[in-house]
C-alpha cells in the first residue's frame, strides 16, 4: 500500500543569523522552513548549535557541576578554552561579578574579561550582563566597544530596557538578545521595538524564556512551537532565532542540587542532574530552539551527539 | 471527524417515517450529530450510509487498554499534533522489558521494583504503567515459563515480545486472563498472529519496515477483526523516529487514514550506549508521538526526570496544574526561617520555590488556594486578598511552624500591606521583591 504522507507547504521561514566573522570563527544559527528536523518535509537548516555557559568568577554550582569543570571556573579564559575542547560552537559568558550583589565589578573589568576571553578562543561570543539594567548598560556598553567587528550577542535587551545596548549593538555590528518572560506576545512585541530602534532583522535573536524540565517548561516548549508555526506561516516578526538556556535553568532547581533530604525514587544525584539536564535540552529541540545555552560537560557531549543524529 | 446534522441528513433516508422516535428525518440527523441518538433506530437506512456514517464518528485515533487488572494502560485517543491546538490526552506508557535470557533472579528484582516504584510529584502519585517480556532465549517454553513467572509478581500490564507465533501462543496460554498486549506480528508472521490476538482478545502490535507495509499490515488485522492494534513504524533513531511518528500522526490526525489510527510503541533502548542515551531517546519519544515507551533500563534517576516531563507535556494548558494549599519547607526551614506567601498556580510556586532554594537559606513557602492563578491575576479576580491569606495562614497553623510573626508578601501585592494587618493583628507584615529573582538580595537587606 502506498501511503500518501501529509506534507505541510510552509510560506515562511527563519532567518538565518552570522555570529563571529572578523578573524573569528564563523557559526551560522537558523534557516529553518520546517518543523524541528523533519526532513521529509524541506531542506534540513542548520542544526541546533550549542553554547557552553562560563562566568567571570567562580558562580555559586553545585558540586557535581562544579567538579565536572575543575579549576577552570577560576579563570575565565581557561574555563573558554575547556569548553571549546569540550564541543562549545559559541562561549556564553556571564558577567556574574558585575552584580551589585556580588562583587559590583564594572566596566574596566568587563573589558577585561572579554578581551581575555576573546584572545583565548576563536569561537564566536554571548555576553550576558548581570540582569540589572543599569549594570548591563554599564558592562555591555564596553563589552561591546572592545568587541567590535567580531559580531558577537549582547544580553538582555528587556521591555524595560533595551535602548541602549539596542543602540551599541547597531554601532558595533553586534547580535543584540531579546528576552521575553514566557508569553509569545511579549516575544514578538519586543522584536519589535528592538527593530524599531534600527538593530537589522538578522542582528537579532530571541530568548522566550523557558522553566527547566519540572519548572515550566512545557510554556516553553508551547511558546517554542507556537512561535516557530507562527514563523512558517509567514509572521515576519517571529521568524527570529530561538536561544534556550536549557542549562543555566536546570542547575538552579533541586533536582539539579540536592543529594540528601530528597526521596530514594528520585535517583542518584550526579546521573539525575545530567538527565535533566539534558531533557530540559531536547525539550527544547524538540520544540525548536536555534541555539541551546548549556553548563556541564556529559550532558553537551550528549546533547552534541544528539543533534547530529537528529541531522544525519 | 465529526459530521453535522446536515451532512448526516443526506446520508438519510429523508421518508420521515418517524420509525426512529423522532418527527422527521432532519431532526433525527441533529439528535445524531449530537450523539443523542442512535443510527440503527432507522430501519431504512443504507450499509454504504452506515459506513460513511461509522467512519466519521470513529476517533481519529484509537483508544487501546492493555491488561486486565486495576492498574490497566490507556493509550491513544489523541486529537491534536500540538498540546497547544488543545491537550494531549493519554501520557506515554513508559513500560520496562525483561528478556527471558536474563536469570530468574534478575528477572525478579526488575519486576519488583518497577513495580513498587512510586514517585510524588505536585501532590501526585506515579508509577511505571508495565512490564514487557522479551523472547531472546529462543524457546516457546521457556518464554511462556518467564512470561508466568512476572505474571505472578506484578500486577501491572504486560507486553509479551516475540516474532515467533508458537511461542506467543505458548505465553498466551499461561496469562491470556491478563490480557497483554502481543508484541507481535510482522509481516512473516502476521496470518498467525492476527488469530492469536483474536482468539484471545488482546492488543495486537504490529511492525512494518516502512510505512507502507506497517499500513497494509494494520488494514489487513483491522480488516480481519482485530480492534485493538499498536503500531512499530521499525525505527530506532531519533531522525528516522521523529519523521516516522510524525507522519504515523499526521496521517491518523489530519487525514483520518484509519490504518494508522492507533498508538505507537517505541524502544529508546535498542542502540542505547548509556543512560543518558536512552534517557535522551525515551524523552523524545515523550515528547514526539511515543505512545508507548518501552525502557531496557530500570534506574529512577532516568524514570523520575521521564516522568516529570512526561507530566509537564501532558498537562492540560488550559487547566495549568495547582499545588495543594499549604506551608512547604524550602530547605531545611526552622521556625526562625523567612515565611512567605505566594499562589498555588504551579507555575508561580516552582518559580518563588526555585529562587528560594538558590538562595541557600532555608525558608517557608505558603501556598494560598486562588484557584491556580497567578499573583497579580489572583489579587486582580479577587482570590488572593488579605482574608484569603489570613485564613489559609490560620487552617495551615502558621503560627506552629514559624516563631517570629513575620509574613513576606509578593511585592507586586504590597497593596494588601494594611488589611493583612488588621487581619493578622500580631504577626509583621512584610513586602518582599516585585520579582521572584531578587529574593536573595531581599534577604540580604531585610532578614537577619
Amino acid at each position: 500500500m502506498a501511503v500518501e504522507i501529509p506534507v505541510d507547504k510552509w510560506t515562511g521561514k527563519i532567518r538565518e543569523l552570522k555570529f563571529g566573522g572578523g578573524g573569528r570563527k564563523e557559526v551560522i544559527i537558523g534557516g529553518a522552513s520546517t518543523l524541528p528536523y523533519l526532513k521529509f518535509e524541506g531542506e534540513p537548516c542548520n542544526p541546533t548549535r550549542v553554547a557552553i555557559t562560563i562566568h567571570d568568577c567562580e558562580p555559586p554550582y553545585p558540586p557535581g557541576l562544579l567538579s565536572a569543570w575543575g579549576d577552570v571556573v577560576k579563570d575565565p579564559s581557561e574555563w573558554a578554552k575547556k569548553a571549546v575542547e569540550i564541543g562549545a560552537d559559541i562561549i556564553c559568558l556571564r558577567l556574574t561579578s558585575a552584580h551589585p550583589e556580588t562583587a559590583n565589578t564594572g566596566a574596566v573589568e568587563a573589558k577585561a574579561t572579554v578581551d581575555k576571553v576573546l584572545s583565548a578562543v576563536d569561537v564566536p561570543l554571548i555576553v550576558l550582563g548581570p540582569g540589572v539594567a543599569e549594570k548591563d548598560n554599564e558592562v555591555l556598553m564596553a563589552v561591546s566597544e572592545t568587541a567590535k567587528g567580531q559580531r558577537i550577542a549582547l544580553g538582555n535587551c528587556e521591555e524595560k530596557n533595551y535602548k541602549t545596548i539596542a543602540a551599541v549593538a547597531i554601532s558595533d555590528g553586534h547580535i543584540a538578545i531579546a528576552k521575553t518572560p514566557l508569553d509569545i506576545n511579549l516575544a514578538k512585541q519586543l522584536n519589535v521595538l528592538v527593530s524599531d530602534v534600527g538593530v537589522p532583522m538578522d542582528s537579532i535573536i530571541m530568548d522566550p524564556d523557558t522553566g527547566a524540565l519540572g519548572y515550566g517548561i512545557e510554556y516553553g516548549y508551547s511558546i517554542n512551537e507556537r512561535l516557530r508555526l507562527a514563523a512558517l506561516m509567514g509572521d515576519s516578526m517571529c521568524q527570529i532565532p530561538i536561544i534556550n538556556h536549557a542549562g543555566p535553568e536546570t542547575w538552579r532547581q533541586k533536582e539539579a542540587r540536592a543529594a540528601e533530604g530528597v526521596p530514594a525514587e528520585w535517583g542518584s544525584l550526579d546521573e539525575r542532574a545530567v538527565i535533566w539536564e539534558e531533557l530540559t535540552a531536547i525539550a527544547c529541540i524538540n520544540s525548536g530552539a536555534d541555539l541551546l545555552v548549556m553548563n556541564h560537560p556529559k550532558a553537551v557531549e550528549m546533547i552534541k551527539a544528539t543533534i547530529g543524529k537528529l541531522s544525519a | 471527524m465529526a459530521l453535522t446534522g446536515i451532512q448526516i441528513y443526506k446520508f438519510l433516508p429523508k421518508t420521515n417515517c418517524k420509525a426512529c422516535g423522532f418527527p422527521t428525518c432532519l431532526a433525527f440527523a441533529m439528535k445524531l450529530a449530537q450523539g443523542q441518538a442512535e443510527l440503527s433506530k432507522c430501519p431504512d437506512v443504507s450499509d454504504e450510509a452506515k459506513q460513511a456514517l461509522e467512519a466519521a464518528s470513529r476517533p481519529p485515533m484509537k483508544l487501546v487498554t492493555i491488561g486486565a487488572g486495576e492498574k490497566k494502560m490507556e493509550v491513544g485517543g489523541e486529537t491534536v499534533m500540538f498540546r497547544h491546538d488543545k491537550t494531549f490526552f493519554h501520557p506515554s506508557a513508559l513500560v520496562v522489558r525483561v528478556k527471558d535470557t536474563q536469570s530468574d533472579d534478575e528477572i525478579a528484582q526488575t519486576v519488583e521494583a518497577v513495580t513498587k516504584y512510586t514517585v510524588e510529584r505536585v501532590g501526585i502519585t506515579f508509577g511505571m504503567d508495565g512490564i514487557a517480556i522479551q523472547n531472546d532465549f529462543g524457546d516457546a517454553g521457556k518464554f511462556a515459563a518467564c512470561a508466568e513467572a512476572v505474571k505472578g509478581k506484578t500486577d501491572l500490564p504486560l507486553i509479551l515480545m516475540s516474532d515467533d507465533a508458537a511461542a506467543m501462543g505458548a505465553a498466551l496460554e499461561k496469562i491470556a486472563d491478563a490480557k497483554p498486549a502481543i508484541c507481535g506480528a510482522n509481516k512473516d508472521n502476521i496470518d498467525a498472529m492476527i488469530e492469536l490476538a483474536k482468539a484471545n482478545g488482546v492488543a495486537l502490535g504490529i511492525k512494518g519496515d516502512n510505512l507502507d507495509e506497517l499500513a497494509e499490515l494494520s488494514e489487513k488485522a483491522a480488516g480481519a477483526g482485530v480492534e485493538d492494534i499498536i503500531l512499530d513504524p521499525a525505527t530506532r533513531g531519533h531522525g528516522d523516529s521523529l519523521n516516522a511518528l510524525t507522519q504515523m500522526r499526521r496521517l491518523a490526525i489530519k487525514k483520518q487514514f484509519q490504518p494508522m489510527g492507533f498508538p505507537t510503541i517505541t524502544f529508546p533502548g535498542e542502540g542505547a550506549s548509556s543512560l543518558d542515551e536512552e534517557a535522551v531517546m525515551a524523552a523524545q519519544y515523550v515528547a514526539k508521538y511515543g505512545s508507548i515507551v518501552v525502557l531496557d533500563t530500570f534506574d529512577p534517576a532516568m524514570v523520575y526526570p521521564l516522568i516529570t516531563l512526561r507530566l509537564n507535556l501532558y498537562t492540560d494548558p488550559q487547566k495549568p496544574i495547582q499545588m495543594a494549599a499549604g506551608i512547604y519547607p524550602i530547605g531545611n526551614a526552622t521556625a526562625d526561617s523567612p515565611f512567605c506567601v505566594t499562589t498555588n498556580f504551579s507555575l508561580t510556586y516552582f518559580t518563588i520555590a526555585g529562587e528560594l532554594e538558590s538562595t541557600g537559606i532555608p525558608a517557608w513557602l505558603m501556598v494560598c488556594d486562588t484557584e491556580g492563578l497567578s499573583v497579580l491575576t489572583a489579587w486582580s479576580a479577587g482570590k488572593f486578598d488579605a482574608e484569603k491569606i489570613a485564613k489559609t495562614a490560620k487552617e495551615q497553623d502558621a503560627a506552629s511552624k514559624v516563631g517570629h510573626k513575620k509574613v513576606i508578601l509578593p511585592g507586586k501585592v504590597a497593596i494588601l500591606r494594611g488589611e493583612l494587618e488588621d487581619e493578622m493583628s500580631d504577626w509583621q507584615i512584610m513586602v518582599g521583591p516585585m520579582e521572584a529573582m531578587d529574593v536573595g538580595g531581599w534577604f540580604k537587606k531585610n532578614w537577619n
